[in-house]
């Protein structure tokens, strides 16, 4: 069955001043599937992540050609980049909680976007822990601040702050690299379960995290799209040779 | 000993040498600070206690020609009260908003041209803002508001801006020290640039941002010449509504009299005013202490 995209890339080339990162993207992002992207530092992988919610535009010198639409609109054209970043969420690589309090975190997206009543800034930031299966690790400590979490509570505490916001896709840009094995595992079970209610795109630097958890895997080489396609079978016969040479570890 | 085994020698023990040179160096400064205090609290504590501490801490006249003279510096006090807060009044929020425009809104052109401003004007002498303030602010002062002048408003716009450069600059790299991750969390979640900027990286910085403010409270607290230049100096107790009126703040108190002081107690008691001023000093310094322990500097 074809799944709808979510996102659709459309020869995608982007600069970094002189240097170009992404060279000719083309892809289909389904909806409510997790997809993944691999390949080693410095392919573009995470600068591709980044383009989907236009972080990218906060480096100087980035340039950008070709079109990415988001549910058949493109996300360069006439559209509100709070708006975009509001409903295309991002975890990134080291947990970033600002230096407030848990409930402050979560709530911080909804007041910015103009929800002041308590009772319902409650109901979310209780649903977005929830959600994050963090809740029960921090009803009692909702006052304190987050810096007193552990690292892999405070990337869960993230994701509920990026949840707060009810986005339709999550971006995340190796959201485990930084944690240890435990924790790793928790929040891989999570991106699981989120896949219901969110498209997901993780961008990983571990193989084996991608099989796990993601339907469809995107590998990547020097800014272009070596191989993409379902997980399974990128992982088991994979059709370009630079592939399978960097999933067999032979470099990378 | 020749010159060239003298010249051996040192080489031999330079890093004994460089250390007991910084060393003394350390002490100096710290026998500065010791000294200052012994002959400060030696000099002017009697003398509170010949006033007696608490007419002298409110007693409301400070009458030296009288006799008896009457040496009460509550009027002083209230007046350094009164300008540093309307300093923290004009100064704080222009050089908060100030350092976050440099900070997060500046273009880089006009930073080049601001950055080096703010230090210059760290480094004008006050005597320089003293005449800055008569020639301008005196006259300005005097015909919105009223009055000759001289003023409690005019002082504390004057202090307002000499802590200006303070504030800016620390609060400026206060918030230039927020890593930007904690921004990008921020942006990601849809706030625009100012939402973030004023709402997660500001707050972030707050210790920071304290800090500047409380350095700036000591600049406002201790200046002195800028301050009786323009101040009208009156030792008489004020209302806050009086802000248009003049004042004598603890500092113009010591430096107005001590050239001049009578025979007994005068002169002791503008010392002891330096207690006072040297109390509050420490005060503040121990509020900001406790401030950057609580940062973890």
């Amino acid at each position: 069955m074809e799944k709808v995209s979510k996102f659709s890339l459309k020869d995608v080339n982007l600069w970094y001043s002189d240097f170009q990162a992404l060279k000719n993207i083309n892809m289909e992002i389904p909806a409510n599937f997790i997809t993944a992207f691999i390949g080693p530092s410095g392919c573009g992988k995470s600068t591709l992540i980044k383009s989907l919610n236009r972080m990218n535009d906060l480096i100087e010198g980035c340039r950008i050609t070709g079109d990415i639409l988001l549910d058949n609109e493109s996300i360069h054209g006439n559209i509100d980049v709070n708006m975009l970043r509001k409903r295309v969420g991002m975890v990134f690589q080291k947990p970033n909680p600002f230096p407030m309090s848990v409930f402050d975190n979560v709530a911080y997206g909804p007041r910015t976007h103009g929800i002041k009543s308590k009772f319902r800034l409650n109901e979310i930031v209780e649903k977005s822990l929830c959600d994050a299966a963090i809740w029960d690790e921090v009803k009692d400590r909702l006052k304190k601040s987050a810096l007193s979490l552990s690292g892999g509570q405070q990337q869960r505490l993230c994701i509920a702050r990026a949840l707060s916001v009810q986005p339709d896709v999550l971006l995340m840009d190796e959201p485990t690299s930084a944690l240890d094995p435990i924790s790793t595992a928790k929040i891989e079970e999570l991106v699981i379960k989120l896949k219901d209610s969110y498209t997901i795109v993780i961008v990983t630097h571990n193989m084996q995290q991608a099989t796990r958890i993601s339907d469809r895997t995107g590998f990547f080489l020097l800014g272009e799209l070596v191989e993409y396609g379902k997980t399974e079978r990128i992982f088991s016969v994979p059709k370009d040779k630079r592939c399978e040479d960097y999933i067999t570890g032979r470099f990378g | 000993m020749g010159i060239r085994s003298l010249i051996s020698l040192i080489r031999r023990n330079k890093e004994r040498i460089a250390k007991h040179l910084f060393a003394l160096s350390a002490s100096a400064a710290i026998a500065a600070v010791g000294l200052i205090c012994v002959f400060l609290f030696m000099q002017g504590l009697p003398a509170m206690w010949d006033i007696g501490i608490f007419n002298f801490l409110t007693g409301t006249d400070w009458q030296p020609d009288w006799t008896p003279p009457r040496f009460g510096i509550l009027p002083m006090i209230v007046g350094s009260l009164y300008v540093t807060a309307g300093a923290i009044l004009f100064g704080v929020p222009t050089g908060i908003f100030a350092a976050v425009f440099m900070a997060k809104f500046c273009p880089a052109p006009l930073y080049k041209i601001l950055k080096p401003a703010i230090n210059l004007l760290a480094g004008i002498p006050s005597v320089v803002y003293g005449y800055f303030g008569m020639v301008v602010l005196v006259p300005f002062v005097r015909e919105n508001f009223g009055g000759n002048g001289n003023s409690i408003l005019t002082a504390s716009i004057l202090l307002g801006m000499m802590i200006l450069p303070t504030i800016i600059t620390i609060s400026e790299s206060a918030i230039r020290a927020v890593p930007g991750e904690i921004y990008d969390g921020a942006v990601a979640l849809g706030a625009s640039h100012e939402h973030a900027t004023f709402r997660v990286i500001l707050p972030a910085a707050k210790s920071g941002v304290m800090a500047s403010v409380i350095l700036g409270i000591g600049r406002a607290v201790g200046e002195t010449m800028a301050v009786r230049m323009v101040a009208g100096n009156q030792a008489v107790l004020r209302m806050p509504h009086e802000f248009i009126r003049g004042v004598r703040t603890l500092t113009a108190n010591i430096v107005l009299e001590l050239g001049y002081a009578y025979p007994g107690d005068h002169r002791p008691a503008l010392i002891a005013t330096g207690v006072v001023l040297f109390v509050f000093v420490m005060l503040i310094n121990t509020l900001f202490a406790i401030l950057k322990k609580k940062e973890g500097v």
